[in-house]
Parts: C-alpha cells; sequence; structure tokens
C-alpha cells in the first residue's frame, strides 16, 4: 500500500521550508534511517531520514522547490514488491487527502487545537485569575492550646523536630553540623543523641548536592528536612529547590511529589554584610509548587514547623538568627500545628493596619505601642505563611481599618510588600483612605559599617512613620 | 548512615569490551526485542515530531538501545531508575506502557503526567522511574537520593543514575561522588558517553577519563562498550554485585553513539558524515544481534515477526497519542499542591 512522506517540521518553530536536495530517486530502495533529501529550514540545513522502508514511487515537490508547506506531501512511498508505474501514481493513489496527514495507520489525526493562532478566543479567561480568589483561611483555635512553657525559638524549632521524628520513622534531618556540633546555630541539639547518625546526618559543605539527594529520598518515600547553615547558601541549591521539589508534581501529573522541608535562618543577621544578609522570601514565593512560612514568635516556630513537615509538599522555613535565643509562651501539646496559610492578629486594632512577618512582627508590635502613645491604635498582623499567602485576614482587617503598612526585611522591589499592594489594589481599593504604604530593607546590598546597616535595615520608627503618613497624622 | 570510615578501598579501573561467549536464542531474541522497541519507537517520535504533533524539545536515543537495555537486564524489582532529558528509551526499558509514553510526547491525557510533563518530565511510581529531568546533572543528585533512600529503608534495592557525558562536567556530580562514597550508597552512576553533549565534542569539553572521576573518592570506575548488548550487561552486573554487596557506588562509562541530532532541531555540523555512517554500518547494536540471532539459526520468517511484533506495539502507541484527547482546562490547575 503506498504511504505517503510529508514535510517534516524539524524545528519547534518551523511552519515552512525549503526543499534543497533528493538524496534518493524514484525506484530506489530506502530502508528506516536513510537519508532521502536535504531540507532547508529556518535555522540551517537538515537531513530527513525515511521513517518506514519501501521503495521511492514518486517524488512530488521536485527539489529547489522553495516554500514547502509542512505537512505537505512530498514523495509517495511504496511497498519492495509493489509495481507501481510512476507516471501514474500521484498524491491521490493514497488512500487520504493531502490535508489530513497519514502515516499508513487509516485514523484521523486529531490536530490540537492549542495550535491556534495568537489571540484565540478562550472562554472564561476568569479562571485565570483564580489564585487570586479570596478564601478563608483554614480554621484554628489557638486558644483551646492553653498549657504552655516558657522556652526559646530555638528550642521551639528544636522540639517540633523532635516530636515529629518521634511520631514518624521517615523524617530525618540532614545539613552542615546538625550533628555532632549540634547545629551552627544550636537548633538541632541534642537530636544526634536521640536519634542516632542514621537519621541526623553531618553533611559536607556542599548544598547544591544533598538538597537535589534530599529531594530524590523525599521522592521515594521518606521526609527529609534539609538545614541550610543560612538561606544564603541554599541559593546554591536553587536549581533543586525549584526545579526538582517544587516542579515534579505537576510535570507528574500528581503521581508523586516531594514531602520535604528546607530550613534556615534567613535575612540579616548582625553585621555579616551583604554575602550573608538577604531575604528569600519573596524569590520563594513567586513558585508555584512551594509553600514558604516565616516564624516570629516560639509558639509560630513550633506550631509551623510541625505543620511543614506533615505537609505531602515541598515547604520552605524562612527563620531568623537574631530571634533564636528570644524567649516566648509556647504550648506544649504535640498537636500544636499551625495550618499553613492561616495568619494571627496579633494586636487588634481599629485605626491602620501593619502587616509584618518574622522579626518584623516584633518590631511592629513595638510601633503599635509607640503609635498608641500617640493616638493612633494599630492592628498587627503576622503572616506566619508567606505563600499561601492568608489574603482573607489582611482584606477583612483592612476593610475596618482603611488604612495598611506593610512591613518586610527584604529588598523593596517586587517584594512581599509589592503582593499585598496588588492585592489591596485588586479587592480593597474602594475601601482605602489613604495610599498603602511599604517599609522594607533598603534597595542596596547590605552594608557592614554599624551606622550604615542600621540605616539599611527597616527599623521601628519608619513603621511608626509610615503608619502616621497613612493616617494623615 | 553518617560516619565516614577510614577503609581505604582499591578502585577497580578495568576495560570490559568483550561479549561473554554462549548467549542462549531466548536471550538473543529478548535483547533484540527490547533494543527494537527503542528504536522503532522513536522513529516513530521522530515522525509524529514531524507532523507537527509532538511539540518543543525531543531528544532520540537511536544508536544508544544497548545501553540501557544491557543495564536494566540485570537490575532487580526493587532498584530505581532516574536519567535525564533523552529519557524515553528508560521509560520502556522499564516497563512502562509505549502509550503512555506517546501519549505525554503528544501533549494528551493519556500520557503519564497527563500531558503536563512532556518528552523531558515523565514518573512512573510503579515501575520506579522517578523522571525524566530537563536539567542537565540533577539526575545524579536524585539518583543519589534515591541511593539514600533504599539504604535508609533497608530494601535491598540499589539506584541507577543515568548522566550524559556533558552532564558528567556539572559541579553536583562532583559532590555526589562524594556524598555516595563517603556514606556508601548504593548507586550505580552510569556516563553513556555518546561522544557528544549537544555540539561539543568529549575531546573539546572534558579533561581525563570520565569513568576515572571516582577514583580519588575510592569509586571503582570502569569504560565499557556500549554498542554490544552483551559487554554491557556484564559489566553492570559486575558493577550490581558489587553494589548490592554493601560496596558502596560504582561508575560505568558506556561508550555510545547516537546517530540522530541532539534534539529535533540539530543539524549536527559538529560531525561528519563519515562518522556517523561507519556507526551505523559498523557498529550498530541491533544490527549485532540480528547477526547473532541468524547465526543461532533464527530464520529470516522468524525474524520478521518479531519486527511486525514491535511495529504493532508502536503503531497502537502512535494511535493512541493521537486519539487521546488533550487534558481538559481543568488540569491546568490541578496537581500544583497535594491538596490537604
Amino acid at each position: 500500500m503506498p504511504t505517503n512522506i510529508l514535510m517534516p517540521a524539524l524545528s519547534p518553530t518551523m511552519t515552512e521550508g525549503n526543499l534543497a536536495k533528493w538524496l534518493k530517486s524514484e525506484g530506489d530502495k530506502v530502508e528506516a534511517g536513510d537519508v532521502i533529501a536535504e531540507i532547508e529550514t529556518d535555522k540551517a540545513t537538515m537531513e530527513v531520514e525515511a521513517v518506514d522502508e519501501g521503495v521511492i514511487g514518486k517524488i512530488v515537490v521536485p527539489e529547489g522547490t522553495q516554500g514547502v508547506a509542512v505537512n505537505d506531501v512530498i514523495a509517495v512511498l511504496i511497498g519492495d514488491d509493489e509495481e507501481v508505474d510512476s507516471e501514474q501514481l500521484t498524491v491521490d493513489s493514497v488512500p487520504a487527502s493531502a490535508d489530513k496527514p497519514v502515516t499508513e495507520e487509516p485514523f484521523t489525526v486529531h490536530r490540537s487545537p492549542s495550535a491556534q493562532p495568537a489571540g484565540a478566543v478562550i472562554e472564561n479567561r476568569d479562571i485565570l485569575y483564580a489564585q487570586g480568589a479570596v478564601l478563608e483561611p483554614p480554621p484554628f483555635d489557638e486558644e483551646a492550646f492553653n498549657e504552655m512553657q516558657d522556652m526559646t525559638v530555638r528550642e521551639a524549632l528544636r522540639d517540633a523536630m523532635a516530636e515529629e521524628m518521634r511520631a514518624d520513622e521517615t523524617v530525618y534531618l540532614m545539613g552542615e553540623e546538625v550533628a555532632e556540633y549540634q547545629g551552627a546555630y544550636k537548633v538541632s541539639q541534642g537530636l544526634l543523641d536521640e536519634f542516632g547518625a542514621k537519621r541526623v546526618i553531618d553533611t559536607p559543605i556542599t548544598e547544591h548536592g544533598f538538597a537535589g539527594m534530599a529531594v530524590g529520598s523525599a521522592m521515594n518515600g521518606l521526609k527529609p528536612i534539609v538545614e541550610f547553615m543560612t538561606w544564603n547558601f541554599g541559593m546554591q541549591a536553587i536549581d533543586h529547590i525549584i526545579n526538582s521539589a517544587g516542579k515534579t508534581l505537576y510535570m507528574a501529573g500528581g503521581q508523586l511529589g516531594c514531602p520535604i522541608v528546607f530550613r534556615g535562618p534567613n535575612g540579616a543577621a548582625s553585621r555579616v554584610a551583604a554575602q550573608h544578609s538577604q531575604c528569600y522570601a519573596s524569590w520563594y514565593a513567586h513558585v508555584p509548587g512551594l509553600k514558604v512560612v516565616s516564624p516570629w514568635s516560639g509558639a509560630d516556630a513550633k506550631g509551623l514547623m510541625k505543620a511543614a513537615i506533615r505537609d505531602p509538599n515541598p515547604v520552605l522555613i524562612l527563620e531568623n538568627e537574631l530571634l533564636y535565643g528570644e524567649t516566648h509562651s509556647v504550648p506544649t501539646s504535640d498537636e500544636f500545628v499551625i495550618p499553613l496559610g492561616r495568619a494571627k492578629i496579633e494586636r487588634s486594632g481599629s485605626d491602620v493596619t501593619i502587616v509584618a512577618f518574622s522579626i518584623m512582627v516584633g518590631k511592629a508590635l513595638q510601633a503599635a505601642e509607640k503609635l498608641a502613645e500617640q493616638g493612633i491604635d494599630a492592628e498587627v498582623i503576622n503572616l506566619r505563611t508567606i505563600r499561601p499567602l492568608d489574603r482573607y485576614t489582611i482584606l477583612e482587617s483592612v476593610k475596618k481599618t482603611n488604612r495598611i503598612v506593610t512591613c518586610e526585611e527584604g529588598w523593596p522591589f517586587a517584594g512581599i510588600g509589592a503582593e499585598i499592594a496588588a492585592l489591596i489594589g485588586e479587592h480593597a481599593f474602594d475601601y482605602l483612605d489613604a495610599p498603602l504604604a511599604r517599609v522594607a530593607a533598603a534597595d542596596v546590598p547590605l552594608p557592614y559599617a554599624a551606622n550604615l546597616e542600621a540605616l539599611a535595615l527597616p527599623q521601628v520608627d519608619e513603621i511608626v512613620h509610615a503608619a502616621r503618613k497613612v493616617c494623615y497624622k | 548512615m553518617a560516619g565516614s570510615k577510614s577503609k581505604k578501598k582499591q578502585p577497580k579501573l578495568k576495560t570490559v569490551s568483550n561479549s561473554q561467549p554462549g548467549p542462549s536464542v531466548e536471550e538473543l531474541q529478548r535483547f533484540y526485542r527490547d533494543m527494537l522497541l527503542i528504536r522503532r519507537f522513536e522513529e516513530k517520535a521522530g515522525q509524529l515530531y514531524g507532523m507537527g504533533l509532538i511539540g518543543g524539545f525531543c531528544h532520540l536515543y537511536i544508536g544508544q538501545e544497548a545501553v540501557v537495555t544491557g543495564i536494566s537486564s540485570v537490575q532487580e524489582k526493587q532498584d530505581t531508575v532516574v536519567t535525564s532529558y533523552r529519557d524515553h528509551a528508560h521509560m520502556l526499558a522499564c516497563g512502562m506502557d509505549p502509550k503512555g509514553i506517546m501519549a505525554e510526547l503528544t501533549g494528551r491525557i493519556g500520557g503519564y503526567s497527563r500531558g503536563k510533563g512532556g518528552s523531558m518530565h515523565m514518573f512512573s511510581k510503579e515501575e520506579n522511574f522517578f523522571g525524566g529531568h530537563g536539567i542537565v546533572g540533577a539526575s545524579t543528585a536524585i539518583g543519589a537520593g534515591l541511593g539514600f533512600s533504599h539504604k535508609y529503608k533497608e530494601d535491598g534495592g540499589v539506584a541507577v543514575a543515568y548522566m550524559g557525558d556533558g552532564a558528567s562536567n556539572q559541579g553536583q556530580v562532583a559532590e555526589c561522588y562524594n556524598m555516595a562514597a563517603l556514606w556508601d550508597l548504593p548507586i550505580l552512576f552510569v556516563i553513556e558517553n555518546n561522544q557528544y553533549g549537544m555540539g561539543t565534542s568529549v575531546k573539546r569539553s572534558s579533561a581525563g577519563q570520565l569513568y576515572k572521576r571516582g577514583e580519588g573518592y575510592g569509586i571503582p570506575g570502569e569504560q565499557v562498550d556500549g554498542m554490544d548488548v552483551f559487554a554491557v550487561q556484564n559489566a553492570a552486573r559486575q558493577a550490581l554485585d558489587y553494589i548490592r554487596s554493601g560496596n558502596g557506588p560504582y561508575i560505568l562509562e558506556v561508550m555510545t553513539y547516537r546517530y540522530r541530532g541532539h534534539s529535533m532541531s540539530d543539524p549536527a555540523k559538529y560531525r561528519t558524515k563519515e562518522e556517523v555512517a561507519s556507526m551505523k554500518e559498523d557498529r550498530d547494536p541491533i544490527a549485532q544481534i540480528k547477526d547473532m540471532l541468524q547465526e543461532a539459526g533464527l530464520d529470516e520468517a522468524e525474524i520478521k515477526a518479531i519486527d511486525k511484533e514491535i511495529k504493532d506495539i508502536v503503531n497502537e502507541a502512535a494511535v493512541f497519542a493521537q486519539e487521546s484527547p488533550e487534558p481538559d482546562e481543568s488540569e491546568l490547575w490541578t496537581d500544583v499542591l497535594v491538596e490537604v
């Protein structure tokens, strides 16, 4: 049975090409893989190989022809034992019309509708904004956890890991200095003693490698906690965090994902300068497939860590070195698990909303005290989770106060404050009594000199200033 | 898991290039069938690409069939496999359904990733295939993690992590050699050396010998003729025995050749036509097995019957890949996160 040989597409963008040269003549026998012609594409001259064996029965498009469209019939292939007069053999001898390209099987080619030209009408484009939907955050009765104990943020993080490791054999901790040294910042103190070297693993200084390795182990049933000594070093591993951990579930059509926690101190510490002082909240919160949390208090630390370990998705915990030593009252229950995607109103107020996360929550609360002295009643929201953002709590607060200030230690450009500004602009524009104000780090690499460092990082008085400004005071 | 050891390994550095004598007719037939399936599948993929039914990048394995066929023939059920972007053959060798693979290539709901992964990103938990990764070098770190998980779970499995000659220059490969050796991870690193990383020959990109790159870490390495499926099988058998006995990782550098371009749009001007032709004519892994089958007394009709069987499987896959519908628009939003 004769088969059409079609003008092939030889690159992702090719729509037509020139048939430069035939390397076979009518009557020549060909085998699969034999080069039969040369075609000039928009990029290069390419060889065309036969995909089936047979004899070239007729050359339809002669060499030298310009602008041959992809999928046009360029020749007809016949079986070795067929005797066909090429004069009589035409495209129509092949049992299919030329506008429906076929192989030798008589099926209809299902052309991809996505091959429509750009600008085609897609119904219900509103779905594309679905991620901007404002949903109520998951419920959580925090008041129910009333047995408390004073402990540092550092201890709360450690206890959360220990509790989850006791409950689940597949959870393990890996990172630089996490075992014998007890953690570069002593967050993993005592874990090696309790869980042994199989589950608390000192790695070489090799972030890209061990992050990728942890991802591989998560794909095959383990639940790694990967500590980066600081998130600055995690940049070595950013490919595995985004491309390997964040995208696998989607790329696998939901077959397998990556239950993994990446954690470590984020943001500025004290006088460690540009390369060791950076906030990664907006970097990672940009990525669908990742969850990002950033605890402030001891309760945040414990409840978010436990939620992160139990979550079947990749979760990044952006801690803060300067907070590790702070003491807070922390629920003692093993079941104190803060739902991801739920913010906390740390201080209720009616005049202005101040949104913050991590170390900026403490500064925002201090600012609120100062503002109270000046007769301004500020509401302070601790985001806890950066992605998925608790849009509901922010918007409900703004509807009440009609004024908002965002605070972050990261740079302002494309930062978390910018995202919240977009949220307010899209969903609460009519509720605003003043333009939103952002408090962020100065848009420079962090300097070393003590005075410049203090100037570059957002301070309490700037929050006070911004809040007064949006209150027109 | 941690705890480096002071024992010194004696690296085994030898070159195996000769087949062992005496394969059975059944074995020859199995190899012929497995390799032919890969070749015909890839030819069909190239054809569908030419018809505009497959988009984007499509990297064909034609010429390299003996590598994955030889290695997978001595793997055990619990072993895991991960590779880079030239991955269709590895999936076929893992026992994944050609229909599901081809439908993923055409971006249809019947594909392994429901049309959302494409040529370079497919997985099968059932068949222990962990991708399909588009980032050069990533398969080694993920493979080390698979090896880590086998050791952690004590399930007796070995991770087989494939990389190309180009990937072997990535920093994370060295990082993973170090950790795999340090912790005696059960992992076979396979370097598929097809002589070119895209258009750059190994000579222009790589210092020294790739199989010797584990030497400093105490990882035995071996170079093997990748156009001879029995040579690959023998080397893999020894390597897997070594790893399964608890000795830690092993590196196999398999010398192979891709007949097609790096991807579909590669005019391959970096090598001569004579070079490609001589590999096809003198070294073709499938032709070698076909000759052996004929020598073993299989007649032309029996060989044709296998050819027909493979052709039917591939045609069935191609039909399925075109008849399976595109994913529903609602699929855009699913599988970003596991819902909790």
